[in-house]
């Protein structure tokens, strides 16, 4: 082997620096990726201090003790309580429907499922869900709750587009979890002679518990930010409605939609404090779901 | 340690089970809990299989009506008028504007998406990661009503300046164009899309970069690589399908949302190509904006626009994640 | 264009943990130097601060000296990127870029450091290529990937990639425990061919290989689980594998124990 140092004489010097060029490169895309954070973190600060700034003026217990019943654009006053109750409501109706659908779904696919041919089928519908889009799934209802059944406008109908949109992610957090449970676990139970649906409820499930409960948690929280489904399936209203299943009902989304679609600035005032409202309860539940992930992580170690 | 503890535990509770079962019930109790639980667990994926199914059936079925009223080419008419007698309507409009604010939405959000997961995953201090994606991830869960309103009262307010800004510079391109930039531009809504869509391209970069083995990164900085040529060399060839793959479900994510869009953009009828200027449509903002006053008709020519919508985010989300798939050939 | 290697006092850290305490010794240019000792005695760490990739792990730091001639590795004023390109490294399990042809793989440092022309990379290619003892193997396909070989051929490749810079000094990460006995008589039969011209330090689990390559024997041992790794002797091959001053050394290469 021969040398070959001409052309590359600066190599035998020893520790030559980097050539400047290749530095400067080195420095300008490590500034690049600096600004491409700061550009991620600007919105986030300018969007959460808009809120809270334009927000604050109508924290008042008013806000959270009436409805908009009787409230013109432009008068001061009125509240979110007819729409934190359609919320509220609406969401647990959900998760009543879409949880135990999600995670027997999860169940399938990771402990029954195997490599068959179902198995795949419904991965990849989960698949399918997770992208459509959440107007089409208002649409969907509205094409066969109430164009083909018949009801009307309900906080039952939104309940179950949302619950079209809860579904994949809990399954998708599920499943993950599920698989997570070390399969000695489970054949030290078998090896029991516990059946396999005691195995799967009592020892699989248990283990896997609180990462289902933070991917519900997070879903809850996803969901409960929706608004075109909502536009579609409960209508709007400004008076209380109690009953999920008969009227149209409101809810937090569809009230800030509604109050920023007026040009009154006592609307919007109204607008921003509903945003503020849902903004709090949806960061309140991921901070919880993150704190409960972290005090017990589900894997081993 | 804690874990082990509780395996022994649950494991232990298990034998109580077990041995409680034997003693006291028969076999068949077992067998018949064993053949309701995979019969529930199953009913319950094929249900979910049932519901997409069903999705695509009745918004072809509630479609059809108003598609065989409808006096205009659905596909390339621009008009939106299915409240009228005679009704006519068209997507051309509503397709052109979803695809336009989109994919500029993409086109903006990727290279910032893949620079926080490069920024997360080789840049910042390893202690802080967890926490940086934390806050990338909270974008995610700010609600689009929240995008909307944030979108209409601040963001487009500092659009016009840009939007005059790059009509002065890029006027000569038509895209940039136009006598009359606005700040209710498919411009600003394609801004205020490539915001809710960076969360989503960042972290399924960042599971890429994650993947990357340590051994190829130690190969490349082996050699003399600075940090850059290491991600050149070593990380981007690696995760670049997943990296497609990321922007493409952002996309597909960007196709779909409704209530931004619908806040910040001001309707005005027919197709404009310069997208500085005001006006545009989607398919989502404009099921948005229009049920309310739709007619019988009017609501079956959403569902049908809505038909074409989840056509289109499921035909990008199978391409998409056929993309990321790809990158397990490597490995 | 090898130069020696004069190391005082070094420490190594991952974390809060003492990974290796208190090593001196001296490596000679044109020569070949062996790591021996038990698991997790730390000498791969050691070998992994002689071009600073230690630090690369998060956490991981070195205090210490380490010379190369008359230059400290670890002065502040040097660039770790600029250490790495003098002081080459081969790993335990071969690593091509995946999605590199084999001549792109050969080439990857050149084009670092800025070579270009198409003619000057394909002449050093070749050279490294045979100086690897691989270019008669490869020559009608250097534009395949090199995933594509064998393993190996793959440690010849990554071998060649690291001489195609040329270092000053080329280590090596146990680099023929993931091959087979032929491909492991092809390496040593090479790094008895490179160190007429490199400082080559080998870190080996197998005793004959040290036996068989070296010229000169480091051996390595830790007191107890969780406690430092340190250099018990280093001396000529011969003398530490007949005769080595230490009981350690004695008891460690006459198989009892490790």
């Amino acid at each position: 082997m021969t040398t070959h140092s001409t052309g590359l004489t600066t190599h035998s010097t020893g520790l030559t620096p980097v050539s400047p060029g290749r530095k400067v490169k080195d420095r300008l895309v490590q500034a690049l990726v600096y600004l491409a954070f700061a550009l991620a973190v600007i919105p986030l600060v300018s969007v959460l201090w808009t809120v809270v700034v334009n927000g604050a003026k109508r924290l008042d217990l008013t806000f959270f003790q009436f409805s908009m019943n009787g409230i013109g654009g432009r008068d001061s006053g009125g509240g979110a309580y007819h729409a934190i109750i359609g919320t509220l409501e609406q969401v647990l109706i959900t998760s009543v429907i879409a949880v135990p659908l999600a995670v027997l779904t999860a169940i399938y696919l990771v402990e029954y499922a195997g490599n068959g041919r179902l198995g795949k089928a419904i991965s990849f519908t989960v698949d399918v869900m997770t992208g459509i889009p959440s107007i089409v799934a208002g649409l969907f209802v509205l094409a066969l709750w109430l164009l083909t059944v018949g009801f009307g406008f309900s906080g039952f109908a939104g309940a179950l587009s949302l619950t079209i949109l809860m579904i994949p992610t809990v399954v998708r957090a599920t499943e993950e979890m599920l698989k997570l449970v070390p399969n000695d676990l489970r054949e030290a139970s078998y090896a029991l002679g516990v059946p396999r649906w005691r195995t799967v409820c009592f020892v699989v499930l248990p283990t896997a518990m609180t990462g289902i409960v933070t991917g519900v948690m997070l879903a809850v929280a996803r969901v409960m930010g929706e608004t075109a489904p909502l536009l579609l399936t409960i209508f709007f209203t400004k008076a209380i409605n109690n009953n999920p299943f008969e009227g149209p009902q409101a809810s937090l989304p569809t009230f800030i939609w509604d109050q920023a679609s007026d040009p009154n600035q006592n609307s919007i005032d109204r607008a921003w404090t509903g945003a503020l409202v849902l903004i709090g309860i949806i960061m309140l539940l991921n901070l919880i779901a993150r704190f409960v992930a972290r005090r017990s992580a589900p894997t081993g170690r | 340690m804690s874990s082990e503890s509780g395996v022994e535990t649950r494991a232990a509770e298990a034998q109580v089970g077990a041995r409680h079962r034997a003693t006291g019930a028969r076999m068949s109790t077992g067998r018949a809990g064993d053949r309701i639980f995979a019969g529930a667990a199953r009913g319950s994926g094929i249900a979910v299989l049932a519901i997409v199914a069903a999705i695509g059936a009745f918004l072809v079925w509630k479609a059809v009506p108003a598609l065989q009223e409808n006096e205009a080419s659905f596909l390339t008419s621009e008009e939106w008028n299915p409240n009228a007698t005679p009704p006519r309507f068209g997507i051309a409009q509503l397709a052109f504007g979803t695809v336009m604010s989109s994919l500029l939405a993409m086109l903006i959000a990727t290279p910032v998406a893949i620079g926080i997961a490069l920024f997360i995953s080789f840049y910042s201090p390893r202690r802080l990661a967890a926490g940086l994606g934390y806050v990338v991830d909270l974008l995610a869960a700010v609600p689009s009503i929240v995008y909307g309103l944030w979108g209409l009262a601040f963001l487009s307010q500092h659009m016009e300046g840009i939007s005059k800004f790059l009509n002065g510079a890029l006027g000569w391109i038509p895209l940039f164009g136009g006598d009359s930039p606005g700040k209710s531009s498919i411009f600003t809504a394609s801004v205020v899309l490539a915001i809710m869509i960076l969360p989503i391209i960042s972290s399924i970069s960042r599971e890429v970069f994650l993947q990357v083995p340590q051994a190829h990164v130690e190969a490349s900085l082996a050699l003399g690589a600075t940090r850059w040529e290491m991600i050149r060399m070593s990380v981007l060839p690696y995760g670049r399908s997943g990296m497609i793959g990321a922007s493409m479900l952002g996309l597909g994510r960007a196709m779909g949302e409704t209530i931004a869009v619908a806040m910040v953009l001001t309707f005005v009828p027919g197709i404009n190509w310069q997208i500085l200027e005001n006006g545009g449509a989607t398919f989502a903002a404009n099921i948005a904006n229009s049920f309310a006053e739709a007619s019988v008709n009017g609501r079956g020519a959403l569902i049908a626009s809505g038909l074409v919508l989840f056509v289109i985010t499921l035909v990008v989300n199978m391409a998409a994640r056929a993309v990321v798939a790809r990158r397990k050939e490597f490995v | 264009m090898a130069k020696r290697i004069e190391v005082s006092g070094l420490h190594a850290y991952y974390g809060g943990v003492h990974a290796i305490e208190d090593i001196s010794m001296t490596v000679e240019p044109r020569s070949v130097t062996a790591f021996i000792g038990p698991s997790g005695c730390g000498k791969s760490t050691f070998l992994r601060t002689l071009n600073r990739m230690h630090e690369v792990i998060p956490g991981a730091r070195v205090e210490g000296k380490v010379m190369l001639d008359d230059e400290d590795l670890y002065d502040s004023a040097v660039d770790p990127v600029a250490v790495r390109r003098v002081v080459g490294m081969v790993f335990q399990r071969p690593n091509p870029f995946p999605t590199m042809s084999i001549y792109d793989n050969v080439a990857a440092g050149l084009k670092l450091n800025g070579v270009r022309r198409k003619g000057r990379l394909d002449e050093i290619v070749e050279e490294s290529l045979r100086g690897a003892n691989l270019w008669n193997e490869v020559r009608d396909r250097l534009s395949k990937p090199g995933a594509g070989l064998s393993g190996g051929q793959q440690q010849r490749l990554c071998i060649a990639r690291a001489i195609a810079v040329q270092p000053q000094v080329l280590l090596m990460d146990e680099p023929c425990s993931a091959l087979d006995p032929i491909s492991t008589l092809a390496i040593e039969d090479l790094i008895e061919k490179l160190k007429t011209q490199y400082t080559i330090v080998i870190v080996t689990h197998n005793m004959q290989q040290a036996a068989r390559v070296s010229d000169r024997t480091a051996f390595f041992n830790i007191a107890g689980t969780g406690k430092p790794g340190r250099l018990i002797e280093i001396d000529d091959t011969s003398k530490i594998f007949t005769n080595p001053e230490q009981k350690a050394t004695e008891d460690y290469i006459t198989g009892r124990f490790g």
